[in-house]
């Protein structure tokens, strides 16, 4: 098999997967070089110390079997988790979950990280919140990937946001 | 069938398994027949007769002379030696050379590293079936033109080209013309002579032969300087010993395609079309190649809004195994350089799904792989964020 027993088992039942209709955080991140696309939808609520959680957490995934089990993975790590636990994931942990993913693939779970952090980018802007400066650095990358990403896609990303608004 | 009791094997453009009646006949070249060509003992004469036995059969199935047809190690070898050697042989002549954009990446990289040395390389757009009109072919030719090389038929789409008008307008300017015929020797019929063919590949393992052989037709007077120097075999075009057991093998697959390749391409052809018509039910769904005009084994489909590698790996959970062009499942992760020539954006090149039958398909596989896909293609859309404008 191509992939690790956990690749595959996330694969095959990937969790999480869905809308969440009025998030209060949405995440949408693109790969350039392989034209991936990741949704994150995230529902916040606070916790007995106050602190913001992930109450509710969904992803769509446009891309290969790893890029959909890294998103699935992401999730079920992250869900409940306060949104500073959840900040704290990086690309390797999820790797190290997965164990044997090819070098090629590493990108893949780069992508879910960065719908996470698009996603709380989206939330500190509808909470009118200070961004922090690398979550700001962070943005900008993604979002002019988004737009080359949006470009080459043909308006696939406008038409769906259209089709959506009706 | 004998080889495939479980799995479904819808790959045979990657490559096919050995017939039984090829590898009874390559057999005894391993430790009984085992000499060396270029011995003179009887070992070695015996070993030559069996290749020349061997040249004669392909030669006869082409139409070719049998000194035209060099053995070589692979359909990459042969296409490296087309271009390559050509182009050195022929440098005083002029150092322009024509290929198309649906090429095989050996010929695209082969070209790619003569253009490094000083040749120019003009890459021929195609149609939206992946068709090279052989206007374009005749316009593109000037006087330092000193080869054509288009690929017979596309490994990825199946797209045939019309080599019977390309091999006419080459041969009217007097330039040469090298055909990949990889994917259509031994499935639909090649005459090197009514098609005006100068050069032309084909492969072993693509007819139910072993891998690592496979040959170039060189046309009598053409032009060629070797790639491997050495001890002179294949009329000092390709020096290595003389790898018997596959050449062996080659020629028998080769017997066994001009006699059944009428038959299996009847019945190959039923099967790609109730493939084709069956999945182009499913909504977002399109065929990619030509309806017709294309190999009777090859089904190319691109799916909207959602990933070819994910489909492979889906279908190879369920026991069938098949090929896709998304960048996802490529070494670059580069989409198809042959779905995009087709026009394609990288997301539609993206949702790929390449299906090839073989000698052993069996219509029940191809019953189970249309009951399985629909189910799998509808839950990779609910996983996929563009799914809106369709309903399941």
């Amino acid at each position: 098999m191509l992939y690790s027993k956990e690749v595959m088992k996330h694969f095959k039942t990937p969790q999480n997967v869905g809308r969440i209709k009025n998030p209060d955080a949405l995440g949408k991140v693109g790969n350039l070089t392989c034209g991936d696309v990741m949704y994150l939808y995230l529902k916040i609520a606070k916790n007995k110390a106050g602190k913001e959680i992930i109450k509710d957490i969904k992803f769509e995934t446009f891309g290969c079997t790893v890029a959909i089990a890294n998103t699935s993975l992401l999730t079920t790590m992250i869900r409940g988790k306060t949104l500073e636990e959840a900040m704290k994931v990086t690309k390797d942990d999820l790797v190290k979950k997965f164990g044997n993913v090819p070098l090629i693939k590493v990108h893949c779970s780069l992508l879910a990280v960065d719908a996470l952090a698009e996603a709380v980018y989206d939330y500190y802007i509808k909470q009118k919140r200070p961004i922090p400066a690398e979550l700001q650095k962070r943005h900008e990358k993604a979002e002019k990937i988004g737009k080359e990403i949006g470009h080459r896609h043909g308006g696939l990303v406008e038409l769906e946001e259209e089709l959506h608004k009706k | 069938m004998f080889y495939f009791m479980e799995k479904i094997y819808l790959d045979y453009a990657a490559t096919t398994p050995v017939d039984p009646r090829v590898l009874k006949a390559m057999l005894p070249y391993f430790s009984k027949k085992f000499g060396n060509t270029m011995s003179l003992h009887s070992f070695g004469q015996e070993a030559k007769a069996a290749l020349e036995e061997s040249r004669e059969i392909i030669a006869n199935f082409i139409g070719a002379k049998p000194k035209e047809i060099i053995f070589t190690g692979s359909a990459t070898e042969s296409n490296n030696t087309a271009l390559k050697g050509v182009a050195f042989a022929n440098k005083n002549k002029g150092n322009h050379i024509i290929i198309s954009s649906i090429e095989h990446d050996c010929v695209l990289e082969s070209a790619r590293w003569l253009e490094s040395q000083g040749f120019e390389i003009t890459k021929l757009p195609v149609d939206k079936y992946g068709l090279i009109n052989p206007l374009d072919v005749k316009k593109a030719i000037k006087p330092e033109t000193i080869l054509v090389s288009i690929i017979h038929a596309s490994n990825e789409i199946g797209t045939v080209q019309d080599s019977v008008a390309i091999g006419k307008v080459c041969r009217e300017k007097g330039v040469y013309f090298h055909t990949d015929a990889s994917q259509s020797f031994g499935k639909i019929p090649i005459d090197v002579n009514k098609m005006n063919i100068d050069l032309l590949t084909a492969s072993s393992h693509k007819i139910y032969g072993p891998k690592g052989a496979a040959l170039l037709f060189v046309r009598d007077g053409v032009k060629i300087f070797p790639i491997l120097h050495g001890g002179g075999h294949e009329s000092g075009l390709r020096s290595s010993t003389i790898n018997m057991p596959a050449i062996i093998g080659f020629a028998a697959a080769a017997k066994i395609a001009q006699k059944e390749m009428t038959k299996d391409a009847k019945r190959e052809t039923k099967l790609r079309d109730k493939l084709i018509k069956d999945i182009l039910k499913i909504p977002g769904t399109h065929l990619n190649g030509p309806p017709q005009k294309r190999l009777p084994n090859n089904v190319n489909i691109w799916f909207d809004f959602i990933e070819g590698e994910s489909i492979i790996i889906q279908l190879d959970l369920l026991g069938v195994a098949a090929s896709t062009g998304s960048a996802c499942s490529s070494a670059k992760l580069e989409p198809s350089h042959v779905l995009l020539a087709l026009g394609l954006k990288p997301e539609q090149a993206h949702g790929s799904l390449r299906l090839s039958i073989g000698r052993w398909t069996k219509e029940s596989e191809i019953n189970y792989v249309l009951k399985v896909l629909p189910g799998i293609i509808k839950n990779l859309r609910k996983i996929s964020p563009f799914k809106k404008s369709y309903k399941f």
